[in-house]
């Protein structure tokens, strides 16, 4: 498909690809505010994320048809490494690539959503907030240069406080947990870009590649270290690691429907691409100070991340609080992958990464179907939906047997990479972790399927309901890629090892 | 013959017919099914090519040879097919879909895992013998035929955990599951086989299965039942024992004690069992010397005993379906109204006593004769004792108590006509298996031409077989067993037909064990909720302790959306990052 895709594709195209894919939705934003109905900004964003998704697979398809695996492009013709650079290799293709199909599937089940939740004047405006942050998160995964990567994470950010407290309109907790992301939110940028100073001291350059060359003649400097904690913590605190995700629960619980799934299939993950680019590219595994930072930093916070969330997603009663919990565990997951040190466990993790975007997308999808027609989001309101809204549970079901890691759905194959993985290097302690948390996973979605299943509904006026066509498609898109990928895994653990092989700047696997 | 018929194994003809029939609700099209699938699977197995692997498969990097024929398997499942026609035959007066499923399959299964090439393969169908032939015994449908049916299949199924263990264990040290034959008891993994084998082969102290399952089954099953599994279990040993020491006093023990049992007991299918345990006891006593004449013996006499063992069982069953109970006391006189059913029953009586002419004479006698020729004296002696034994309990007691002795006063019709039928055919068989060399290929020389060891048992037919002294010794031993009969008789001394219970070991674990169980029970119905109470205890408290940290009133949730915890964690983790950073550079 994608070869089909590059011969189709004119020349303007391939060679602007990079500029093109984030400048389309961020140009659109600004116009989307002007226009008159939601409906018309509905139909404008849908464009514009398709398009960045055609841009995405063609850069894909350029990444691997590269002799050297990377596509650069040079923002306004100003020569590297004074100007900015946009840089692509398999490991941001890939995220990219996840960012902009995650963007096209929630914008076109948006609409039902946002009728419901969004009041009207607003509806045009959120939509422009939304391709405000969809291109900010694309930004952040296709820039080379790291004071460029700190506006787009405050472009994404800023938008995504908007759009977490528009969710007032149907519950008021929305407006403190949007300022409470927003105070977090800027603590982390500006431990970021705090890093980011101290790196310019010291290596006097800001692309990103640059830097990585200029930073083996720096061992011990103070300033790189100390660039390196700040880089670590703040990145750290916006993908969500543990202990630095209590943003993420409220965020994800009181914003409109359409929002939550739409971050936490992305946000949390462009972050997260972001820190694995500095641990591994910008600095090298092989630092010193970057090993103990894996063994005594990443590797507890994300084994306590699996474990305490998880814990912590037991005993919620809102199910898309549990959902919420669960992404901070699974964020354990891939930083438990990551801090492994190895391209095994980096495969494992960014495998882990794009399954991960697939069965969540679909969960909070599923919910928002359930928010849109039966206005509850509790356990108790998910009670006997099996029998009134058979498909939209039935998706449900499907991801939340991909999140637990049943066999034969994607997660089950990412969690068994992540476990091989982590044999490799003999932890086998952490691997009776993973299985341990994925225990949870079951106590924690299995009350769920129980009540939607086997409980008899609350409101028995609760007549045959389901989801609008418009959410199911992408709904079922979602579920059965989680079963397909769950069966046929090479696609997505092809991209993840080619990713993982880019990040340590190794030959590609294939 | 074309490949690919060769290539199909007559027991899975067998057992495709065996599940196709389940589903057959026509009764004239089962009954086809019954009787046609047996035939076609014989003449598959006697135009098989011999010798060589026939279907071979690779599952999990482990070569199984799924059909192979030579010499000694073909004798034994040509005796398990004929069989099946045979017992396809008694069963066409009944119409029982599972029954003719189960009683196909079971002998598919039996088939096949004589063909089988390697033990792998021997084990599937090992297991799946048990399995299938429960059904026999539970279609029975009264509350004693399913505990003993229960019983059946856990002593069965243990055999096959044992055999899966033994295999284990060989495959390990040897590298491979041929058909190879053991030699040393002392490897665990062999004697794993070896206890396994003598499971269903019912050895002494291992036996009780047979006695408690065999004659609750129903009138059919009982007959299907008393063909396979012992045989089966007597090839195996002949397979992969041949010549093992032990097996000679196991085998002479088993001839023995049975007939002390059978002699008392009361229930005549049941008698039979006990004569089951005893022809297989001289089975696995020529098993046991292992000389190529004995293992003739052996295959031979299994061949005989097949058909007269089933004769008998067919005879009794004709009359448990006539009259409703084989219980010796309720019996006698019969052959008035069952003549031809009687006249079958003493040929049976007569095979399985060895009288000369018929077909136990030309099989039994070549085992015993080569327990004299390796001079185990005890042993020989044994042996004759428990022959004088069968012709007590199996050769007189049955016919004599059934169809003769005190008039029962019950007037029945005659046994159906297709039961007769089989039994004339089994009756046929047994009488033509005894009967001398008329000419070349004729009679008992046509058994001995299948035999595995085609030139000793044609040398042993013309020295010794019909030879003056072995035609007087057996008639001593007769007469003088028939003399004894009617002494006793006479004297009232012969245990008289009565109702009772007898105690075999299977007392041990019936009784002893049951209250074992009953007081485990008991005590755990007093220990059990002390322990329940202390792991709820324990667990109500952990789960206390988890949610007080992690609910969403807990510990870790404390405070609400806006304090100043996170941004301190913040903060105390770029502490720690930053200090590990430095240190780690140093």
């Amino acid at each position: 498909m994608i070869d089909a895709i590059l011969n189709a594709a004119p020349a303007w195209a391939l060679s602007h690809a990079a500029p093109l894919l984030i400048m389309v939705p961020l140009f659109l934003a600004p116009l989307l505010a002007l226009v008159p109905t939601g409906r018309i900004a509905w139909i404008i964003s849908i464009a514009a994320t398709g398009i960045s998704f055609l841009f995405a697979l063609i850069l894909l398809g350029l990444v691997q048809t590269s002799p050297i695996g990377v596509v650069s492009y040079e923002v306004g013709r100003w020569p590297v490494p004074l100007g900015i650079e946009l840089r692509v290799d398999a490991l941001n293709a890939m995220i990219l690539l996840i960012v902009t199909t995650i963007g096209l599937l929630s914008s076109i089940f948006s609409w039902p959503t946002v009728v419901a939740e969004i009041p009207k004047q607003k509806r045009a405006l959120f939509y422009s907030a939304f391709l405000v942050c969809f291109a900010g998160l694309n930004g952040v995964a296709i820039t080379g240069d790291a004071f460029n990567l700190f506006v787009f994470l405050e472009i994404s950010s800023i938008s995504t406080y908007v759009l977490v407290a528009l969710g007032s309109g149907r519950d008021r907790r929305a407006l403190p947990a949007a300022f409470n992301y927003l105070i977090m939110g800027t603590i982390g940028a500006s431990f970021y870009i705090i890093g980011i100073g101290f790196l310019y001291a010291a290596t006097g350059t800001l692309n990103m590649h640059d830097i990585s060359t200029h930073l083996p003649e720096l061992a011990g400097h103070r300033s790189v270290q100390a660039g390196f904690a700040f880089i670590l913590v703040g990145l750290g605190l916006k993908a969500a690691m543990w202990p630095l995700h209590q943003w993420l629960p409220n965020a994800y619980s009181y914003s409109p429907s359409f929002v939550t799934m739409f971050l936490s299939a992305t946000a949390t993950k462009v972050a997260l691409y972001a820190l694995i680019r500095f641990l591994f590219t910008v600095f090298r595994p092989d630092y010193g100070f970057e090993i103990s930072a894996f063994s005594a930093i990443l590797m507890p916070l994300g084994i306590a991340a699996m474990v305490v969330c998880s814990f912590q997603a037991v005993f919620q009663t809102d199910v898309r609080r549990i959902l919420a919990y669960s992404s901070v565990a699974q964020v354990g997951y891939m930083i438990l992958g990551v801090s492994i040190g190895t391209t095994a466990g980096l495969s494992a993790g960014l495998f882990h990464l794009v399954n991960h975007a697939m069965m969540k997308g679909a969960l909070f999808m599923a919910v928002a179907g359930v928010v849109l027609t039966y206005q509850g989001t509790t356990i108790r309101d998910f009670a006997g939906l099996g029998r009134s809204a058979p498909w939209t549970m039935t998706a449900f079901a499907i991801a939340a047997l991909s999140l637990i890691g049943v066999p034969l759905t994607a997660g089950f194959q990412s969690k068994l990479q992540l476990g091989f993985a982590l044999f490799d290097q003999g932890l086998w302690w952490a691997v009776g972790l993973v299985v341990f948390s994925s225990f949870l996973a079951v106590i924690y979605m299995g009350r769920v399927l129980e009540a939607v299943f086997f409980q008899p509904p609350v409101n028995p006026r609760k007549a045959r309901k389901e989801a609008p066509i418009l959410l199911l498609i992408p709904l079922w898109v979602l579920a059965l890629a989680n079963l397909y990928f769950g069966i046929a895994a090479d696609f997505p653990l092809g991209l993840a090892r080619d990713a993982a092989a880019a990040a340590f700047g190794v030959e590609a696997f294939r | 013959m074309p490949t690919m018929l060769a290539g199909l194994n007559p027991g899975w003809v067998l057992i495709l017919a065996g599940i196709a029939s389940l589903f057959i609700t026509l009764r004239s099209a089962r009954q086809v099914v019954t009787i046609a699938a047996p035939l076609l699977a014989l003449l598959l197995l006697i135009f098989a090519p011999q010798n060589t692997d026939l279907v071979t498969t690779q599952v999990l990097g482990l070569k199984m040879v799924l059909y192979r024929v030579d010499a000694l398997n073909f004798i034994f499942s040509l005796a398990f097919l004929i069989a099946a026609v045979l017992n396809g035959i008694y069963a066409l007066h009944s119409n029982d879909r599972i029954q003719d499923g189960a009683a196909l399959f079971y002998a598919g299964a039996a088939v096949a895992a004589t063909l089988a090439g390697d033990l792998m393969t021997l084990f599937v169908f090992w297991e799946l013998t048990a399995i299938s032939s429960v059904f026999l015994i539970l279609r029975a449908q009264t509350r004693e035929a399913y505990f003993a049916a229960m019983r059946y299949l856990g002593v069965q199924v243990l055999s096959g955990v044992l055999l899966l263990n033994g295999l284990a264990y060989v495959l390990k040290s040897r590298g491979n599951l041929s058909l190879e034959a053991f030699t040393d008891l002392s490897d665990p993994g062999v004697l794993f086989i070896f206890i396994a084998f003598g499971i269903k082969a019912a050895f002494p102290l291992l036996h009780n299965w047979l006695q408690d399952a065999y004659p609750k089954a129903t009138v059919v099953g009982s007959v299907v039942l008393s063909v396979y599994t012992t045989k089966l279990a007597v090839y195996a040993l002949a397979r992969m024992f041949p010549g093992q020491d032990h097996l000679i006093w196991i085998g002479a023990t088993m001839t023995v004690f049975p007939v002390f049992f059978a002699v008392i007991e009361n229930d005549l299918r049941r008698v039979l069992s006990y004569s089951i345990n005893n022809q297989v006891g001289f089975m696995v006593c020529g098993v046991g010397v292992g000389t190529p004449l004995a293992i003739n013996g052996v295959a031979a006499h299994a061949f005989a005993d097949i058909f007269f063992k089933g004769l008998l069982m067919m005879s009794m069953g004709a009359v448990l379906y006539r009259t409703g109970t084989v219980k010796a006391s309720q019996l006698g006189g019969l052959h008035r109204s069952m003549p031809w059913t009687t006249v079958f029953c003493i040929i049976g009586a007569m095979s399985i006593s060895a009288f000369p002419l018929f077909s136990a004479f030309v099989t039994k006698s070549m085992i015993i004769s080569e327990v004299a020729t390796a001079g185990y004296a005890v042993i020989f002696l044994m042996l004759m004792f428990a022959s004088a034994g069968v012709l007590e309990h199996s050769g007189i007691k049955i016919p004599y108590y059934a169809f003769f002795g005190h008039d029962s006063g019950l007037r029945v019709k005659e046994a159906p006509f297709n039961m007769l039928l089989a039994m004339g055919i089994a009756a046929g068989l047994c009488i033509f298996l005894g009967l001398p060399a008329l000419f070349p290929g004729f009679g008992h020389e046509w058994l001995y031409g299948l035999l595995p060891y085609r030139e000793e048992a044609m040398g042993y037919s013309h020295h010794h077989l019909f030879s003056f002294e072995h035609i007087l010794t057996q008639f001593q031993l007769l007469v003088l067993a028939i003399f004894a009969f009617v002494l006793l008789k006479r004297i009232h001394a012969y245990p008289p037909e009565k109702r009772g219970v007898i105690l075999d070991t299977d007392w041990i674990y019936r009784k002893v064990g049951y209250n074992l169980v009953t007081w485990a029970g008991t005590v755990w119905g007093k220990a059990g909720p002390a322990m329940t109470a202390a792991f709820f205890r324990v667990t109500g408290r952990a789960y206390n302790w988890i949610e007080a940290a992690f609910s969403p009133r807990g510990e870790l949730a404390r405070g609400g959306a806006l304090n100043g915890a996170m941004a301190i964690w913040t903060a105390a983790l770029l502490g720690v990052v930053l200090l590990l950073s430095f240190m780690a550079v140093g």
